[in-house]
Parts: C-alpha cells; sequence; structure tokens
C-alpha cells in the first residue's frame, strides 16, 4: 500500500505516493535525485544524513517518509535558496550560502561525506543563535560526525560564518 | 527496511480504535529507538501506528502542574523555561538525550515505552512524582511511574494500550530538583550510570520531602528510598551526603557489560548521588 505525500523539498512543493517503509532518506535520495543528503550509519549516530525539517535538523535515516507529509524539508541543495530567502537583496539563489563559503575558505572540508549534514546543523544553529560560543557550536555539532578533520577547523567555519552573516 | 503497515491515525479516538482492532500495531513516536530497532533486525513489526498527526498526544500545558502529551518531543522539554525553572530534573535529562537531531524527533513517551534502563527521562520523573495517563477503547487509567517499568524493554502497558499523557505535579514551595548522568564521552553517549534527586527544605534548610531515582543501575530505572529516609529532617551536611551516597550505592544493583563494570556502577551511584543532591538543595535554595 502507498501513501500520498505532500511536502516541500527546499521550497519547491512536491506530491508523491510513497510506501510507508521508506525513510526521507530514501525518498530524497533514491525517488527525488537529492543526493547531496549522505548515509552513514543509518541509525541516527552520524548525522551524515541531517536535513532541516521546518527548519530542525533530523536524522532523515530515522524519518519514515510518510512522516513528512505536510512538512517543509531543507536539504543542502537547498543552502543556496536559504541564503537567498535570508537576504533576497543578494544572490540569484544559485550562489553559495555563507555558511558553504565559510566552509571553503576555512578547510572546513576534507573528504566531505559529513559536510551537507555540518552545513545544515549550523544553519539551523545560526538561524537561532546568531553569535554562539565555540562550546554552543560543539554541542549543535555533536550529532554530526567528521572522521577527516578533528573539528577545529569546522568550529572555525562556523565562527567565521556567524560573523559574516552578522557583518555582511 | 522491511515492509510493513502504516497505520495514519488523526485523533487520539482514531488512534484507540487502531490500536484495538490491530494490537499488533507498534506505536510510533519519534522512531529513534524503534525504527533502529528494526533495522538492525531486533525487532520484526507487522504495523506501525503514527502518531505524528494526533494532536492529543502534542499537547502541552503548565499551570503549576505539569501536563504533557507522550509524543512531545524531548527538544521541546529541555528549551521551556518553566520546566527548566521548576521541573530542573526533567529539564537536564531531557536535554542528555543523544544529538541536536535524535532531540529533535525523540518524545518522552518513547523513552518511557521503550523502557531502557538508562532512559534519562526516568530518573527525574520519578523524583519529581509523575504519573503516566494509559489509555485505550476501555477508558483511561492513572498509574505512577514507579508501576509503569517491568525490565529491560517492557512496561506494564496491555495490548491495545497507549501511554497518553505525563503528570507532573507542582513542586511545593522551596522545592529543587536536579539530574546527572555520567558517559565515558564528553557528549552524546548512553548514561553508565545516572541519578536524579529532588529536596524540600524547610525555613531553617532542613529537609523535608527527599527523592532519590537512579538509572542504568538496575533492570529498571528504581527510587533509592533507604537512602532518601536517611535525608529526612536532616540538613546536608558532607558527612550526610558521605551515607546517603553509600546507602544508594548499596541500593543499586549494576550489572557488568561492555560499558562499564557494576563495581564502577555502584561508585558512580555514590558519587553522582551526592551531586545531584547538592544540585537539588541549591535550586531548592534559589540558589542553583
Amino acid at each position: 500500500m502507498t501513501y500520498q505525500l505532500n511536502f516541500s523539498v527546499n521550497q519547491h512543493p512536491i506530491k508523491i505516493a510513497v510506501e510507508p517503509h521508506l525513510t526521507l532518506l530514501e525518498v530524497l535520495r533514491d525517488i527525488l535525485g537529492l543526493i547531496g543528503t549522505k548515509e552513514g550509519c543509518g541509525t541516527g549516530s552520524c548525522g551524515a544524513c541531517t536535513v532541516l525539517v521546518n527548519g530542525a535538523p533530523v536524522n532523515s535515516c530515522l524519518m519514515l517518509a510518510v512522516e513528512a507529509d505536510g512538512q517543509a524539508i531543507t536539504t543542502v541543495e537547498g543552502l543556496p535558496t536559504l541564503a537567498k530567502v535570508l537576504k533576497p537583496s543578494q544572490g540569484s539563489g544559485n550562489e553559495l550560502h555563507p555558511i558553504q563559503k565559510a566552509f571553503v575558505a576555512h578547510g572546513g572540508v576534507q573528504c566531505g561525506f559529513c559536510t551537507p549534514g555540518i552545513l545544515l546543523s549550523s544553519a539551523a544553529l545560526l538561524a537561532h543563535n546568531p553569535h554562539p560560543t565555540e562550546n554552543e557550536i560543539r554541542d549543535a555539532l555533536a550529532g554530526n560526525l567528521c572522521r577527516c578533520t578533528g573539528y577545529d577547523k569546522i568550529v572555525r567555519a562556523v565562527q567565521a560564518a556567524a560573523e559574516e552573516m552578522h557583518n555582511g | 527496511m522491511k515492509r510493513f503497515d502504516y497505520l495514519a491515525p488523526q485523533s487520539l479516538g482514531e488512534a484507540l480504535e487502531m490500536l484495538s482492532n490491530h494490537p499488533e500495531a507498534i506505536p510510533l513516536a519519534g522512531g529513534t529507538d524503534l525504527l533502529v530497532q528494526m533495522k538492525e533486525g531486533r525487532r520484526s513489526v507487522e504495523a506501525l501506528l503514527g502518531l505524528k498527526r494526533v494532536a492529543e498526544l502534542h499537547q502541552f500545558a503548565c499551570n503549576g502542574t505539569l501536563a504533557f502529551g507522550s509524543a512531545v518531543t524531548v527538544a521541546q522539554i529541555a528549551a521551556s523555561p518553566y520546566i527548566q525553572r521548576d521541573f530542573t530534573a526533567l529539564a537536564i535529562g531531557a536535554g542528555s538525550i543523544g544529538s541536536v537531531q535524535i532531540r529533535n524527533m525523540a518524545t518522552v513517551g518513547g523513552n518511557l515505552c521503550n523502557a531502557a534502563p538508562s532512559a534519562d527521562t526516568a530518573p527525574p520523573l520519578l523524583v519529581l512524582g509523575a504519573r503516566v495517563i494509559i489509555a485505550s477503547t476501555r477508558g483511561e487509567r492513572a498509574v505512577h511511574l514507579e508501576q509503569f517499568f517491568l525490565e529491560p524493554g517492557r512496561t506494564i502497558l496491555q495490548p491495545g494500550e497507549l501511554l497518553k499523557e505525563i503528570i507532573v505535579p507542582k513542586p511545593r514551595a522551596a522545592s529543587g530538583s536536579f539530574y546527572i548522568y555520567h558517559t565515558p564521552r564528553t557528549r552524546i553517549g548512553i548514561a553508565v550510570a545516572s541519578v536524579a534527586a529532588s529536596v524540600t527544605l524547610d525555613a531553617a534548610d532542613a529537609i523535608t520531602d527527599a527523592r532519590v531515582a537512579l538509572g542504568a543501575v538496575a533492570p529498571v530505572p528504581l527510587r533509592a528510598t533507604q537512602a532518601e529516609s536517611l535525608l529526612l529532617g536532616r540538613t546536608l551536611t558532607d558527612a550526610l551526603l558521605r551515607d546517603v551516597g553509600a546507602t544508594a550505592a548499596r541500593e543499586s544493583q549494576p550489572i557488568d557489560d561492555v560499558r562499564a563494570s557494576a563495581e564502577y556502577r555502584r561508585y558512580l551511584v555514590n558519587v553522582l548521588t551526592q551531586r545531584a543532591l547538592r544540585g537539588a538543595c541549591a535550586r531548592a535554595k534559589g540558589v542553583g
């Protein structure tokens, strides 16, 4: 049996029929082709599958797609659009979000597998806490495992993004 | 995941009807325990009863007494200034669970019904005197949380019954509560041992009511009643705390497992009980 799913992904309304055993992660990647969202552990520990549901980070590997009905989902592909919404006067909607730019500038990316999830956790943090302390950043990112960088450059990138978003 | 049926009730009445007609259906709240168990093949499920659209289970009311639906997320509980102030142990416990992502999904009802001995909301709710409302098509029953847990993974819920609501009585004046746990990692880890405490003080700072509850050191979260009784009528001193900590450690029933030895867990119960009581007393005096 399939269920009708009406939701928005990166501000595009989407209407599809899904089987109940599919996770939101599977629907995003395998049906909608949004492969920026990664599957790491598949059991909610690593955060590679992090997406925003109504602005709040969740593990999309532990959310049934049918339960996304009526919700607004943001994936890493939607960050440029999100930047445009934050600051309509700037950008074409195709430019990188200030957080993405900061990760590039500060070397917050190595292999890149954890990066989409970390960008979304960072975006959610800065949306409700524009001036986080280092400890608050580390708390916000505790559910996103990176096995390359040791986190220092990631934390610095988030701090730089916070400054940029405040001043710019 | 293996295929399963998904039931999508729109109201509590409909949810209870469906549960009555499909007693094999497992209620799905945040899914952060249940879906992991299903994916790892530890649990086979024929049908899930999705609680997402059942508005009654997402309600949250605080007018002295705290009452909230079982599907309220632990993130909501942890972020509530009212709960942080008057039900401090619960706010700390809810905020101790998993990561930001997990807390945005996980619910207090799910934490209780999963019945892990280490459930972080259980010791706080035990010391705060919580009752749970259990609903079915046959009606409702209120149960003290102490009676709710039977063994790891098992509660008193009968087929067709749903955990509907958690009710926490208004704390008396000059009361305070606290929760503390230990995990070897700095962030995110299942508690190796945890302790919640609540106290009520009189005008001379003597303890008129005290509760201590232990997590991850017995098959179910449990009250340390002998430790509690040592506190009555006394003021908190280092000597008393040492006595109470040692008594709580004797009341715990820990096991050796991959995360810690029973001996280490007993040691932790002693230390954490003392710290939890200090925290609860500080809050009761309004200095926490």
